[in-house]
């Protein structure tokens, strides 16, 4: 139903509001990534001049052998492009396999070591390869949140992949489920990567039931997401100096 | 003793055929045409619908045959159905196994590596299978059935008290739920985590499906017809229609107070959230309403594809898991554009609709003759399965 809606949005707004900045192939999906919720210390590093990010995340936040191409120095590459001036530092704790409720150690030690201002955390899939009890999936993100906004620091959560061909193997619906309430009860912005491929599958931009060992695909997809998460952050951030009346 | 109706209620068939449809369409992965099932549009969804609805039907057979042939005979045969849907089960998980090994063989992409681990499994397929036969292996989309089995093995004592005392029954069975809340009662799963559908939760509303067959109906139609029942149902409906759209729309989170939002998430499934059994309750207050027992539609052609499918549940549930592995097979392997899923997804309900249909003549041919019938003996020749 989701993914429905956002191709008719996308058709919509595709034809009213396109994003000069971001290149055609990952533009339409761009208009999806509207921060729902503001970034108030990731907006006061950048009026610092020195802006510090965590990626958490398992092995969809990188590429096996290919570090600088995945998102996570992608989107150090493209705030810094949009943030002239910022001194961007993206800092990516990524380990194949790991839970969210693995993931807790590694955030508060990265809290501790780098006080950034933002944590991304990546989080479903491995939860829901090996069907982590779903209570304990949801504590465990709220204990993270919990403990980076203790530390000082914004959070945004990404949603798993959308991987056509293993879907009926691995069941994301209920974390994604969950991962979505988590971050409607603590007022974060949840970066949709499960719809925004989605929306790239639907609209033929990418392939994703090909079979293949090269890295290209892969890598146009993660300089995508790095993109868009750059959008979604520099917007979120600009919410908070200039909060919209709607906004509680 | 509570009298047991002798004429089937349609509606039950109608619904959960209905059901049995939705269930298919959202087994398919990224189905669009998935966005018209009740899941998207409140807190429970089409398996409470199947759940409670076998619950009355199971009650509604096994109820008569206790009454007529005692405890024994009764319990022999919900056994004995219990076994079926095993059987069912243990296939639809050798289809299964053919689908892992497929994608395991066929895929790879670099973008997928963390993904492409779930198959490791296979590295293992003794430990797997014996898993799997001992109910404890879960493949996706394949909970309902090993649920179903273990409500019937412990249905044959609920049956025997429902039929005694039906109040202490229904009491005993919202006690046991409560226990599993207060105590974390659950089934273990392999390799990680429990069962996706708990049956020390699921259990009640299978229980009280039965109790509602056996007169509790007649005792609730006071407060079903009851314009403040009503009343409450439909607010508590676009209460969680509106919750729902906050999941789809996250702008619309602003309107949700933190109280309320600290308070329902998360929506448990397994566990049988209270939420999803209000949700359920409030459908079927305002169910009953709208579809009365003896709407004359209910015996035009237009319902006839979805009663029938109904009536032979089991056998159509199975089919229905099969072809949406089909289905998602064409999606992946030829085109996932939306025409074909809209194609796939009639096509789909309409072999389930043939297939049905083909049981209800072969039933009859096997039985020799299909003219009218004396109340039917055995399970199964009332017009539907348990």
């Amino acid at each position: 139903m989701r993914a429905l809606a956002l191709v008719a949005f996308a058709l919509l707004l595709g034809l009213t509001d396109a994003r000069a900045e971001l290149p055609g192939i990952c533009g339409l999906a761009g208009n999806f990534v509207e921060p729902d919720f503001g970034l108030a210390h990731t907006a006061t590093a950048i009026g610092k001049k020195k802006l510090t990010i965590v990626v958490m995340g398992a092995g969809s936040s990188t590429l096996p052998g290919a570090d600088a191409k995945a998102y996570p120095a992608r989107l150090q590459l493209a705030l810094s492009s949009q943030l002239p001036g910022v001194e961007v530092k993206v800092h990516a704790d990524v380990k194949p396999g790991r839970t969210a409720a693995e993931s807790l150690k590694p955030i508060i030690s990265e809290l501790a070591a780098l006080h950034p201002a933002l944590v991304i955390w990546q989080a479903g899939t491995v939860d829901a390869m090996r069907s982590i009890d779903l209570d304990e999936f949801s504590a465990a993100l709220d204990r993270g949140i919990d403990a980076a906004r203790a530390a000082g620091s914004d959070v945004v959560l990404i949603n798993a992949q959308y991987s056509p061909r293993t879907e009926s193997i691995i069941a994301l619906g209920a974390y994604a489920d969950n991962m979505r309430w988590v971050a409607l009860r603590h007022d974060i912005p949840l970066f949709d990567r499960y719809s925004i491929m989605k929306i790239w599958a639907e609209l033929g931009t990418f392939d994703f039931t090909t079979a293949t060992k090269k890295l290209d695909m892969a890598e146009n997809v993660h300089d995508c997401i790095g993109r868009l998460l750059a959008e979604l952050i520099v917007s979120a951030a600009k919410s908070v100096e200039t909060p919209p009346p709607s906004v509680r | 003793m509570p009298p047991v109706k002798p004429e089937r209620d349609l509606r039950l068939d109608l619904f959960r055929g209905i059901a049995l449809w939705l269930i298919f369409l959202d087994h398919i992965p990224s189905n669009a045409v998935s966005w018209i099932t009740i899941r998207n549009y409140g807190f429970s969804d089409a398996t409470e619908i199947f759940v409670f609805i076998s619950g009355y039907t199971a009650a509604f057979v096994y109820g008569r045959a206790m009454q007529e042939h005692g405890l024994i005979v009764a319990g022999a045969r919900v056994f004995k159905r219990a076994w079926q849907i095993y059987i069912a089960h243990i296939f639809l998980f050798a289809i299964y196994l053919a689908e892992i090994g497929y994608v395991s063989q066929t895929f790879d992409n670099p973008l997928y590596t963390e993904e492409m681990g779930i198959l490791n499994f296979m590295q293992h397929p003794d430990v797997t299978i014996m898993q799997a036969m001992l109910l404890k292996f879960k493949p996706v989309n394949m909970d309902i059935l090993p649920l179903y089995i273990v409500l019937l093995l412990g249905f044959t004592p609920a049956l025997w008290l429902l039929l005694r005392a039906p109040t202490l029954a229904l009491a005993t069975s919202a006690l046991l739920y409560a226990m599993m809340w207060q105590f974390d009662w659950s089934v273990p799963a392999y390799p990680d985590g429990t069962w996706a559908f708990n049956p020390f939760a699921w259990q009640l509303l299978f229980v009280f499906g039965a109790w509602c067959a056996l007169g509790g109906a007649q005792r609730l139609s006071y407060w079903i017809n009851s314009p403040v029942v009503l009343g409450a149902a439909v607010a508590y409906l676009l209460f969680a229609f509106f919750i729902a759209m906050t999941w789809y729309i996250p702008k619309l989170g602003v309107f949700v107070p933190h109280i309320v939002s600290d308070t329902i998430y998360p929506i448990d499934k397994a566990n049988l959230d209270v939420l999803r059994i209000a949700h359920f309750l409030s459908l079927a207050v305002v169910t009953v309403r709208v579809v009365p027992r003896d709407w004359s539609a209910l015996k035009s052609p237009i319902f006839r594809p979805a009663i029938i499918c109904g009536q032979h549940s089991l056998e159509i549930f199975c089919l229905g898991v099969f072809l949406s592995f089909a289905g998602h097979f064409v999606f992946t392997e030829i085109s996932d554009r939306l025409p074909v899923q809209i194609a796939v997804s009639l096509v789909g309900i309409a072999i389930m609709v043939g297939a049905a249909m083909l049981i209800s003549w072969y039933r009859r041919i096997e039985r020799g003759g299909s003219g009218p019938r004396p109340p039917a003996p055995m399970p199964g020749l009332v017009g539907g399965d348990a």
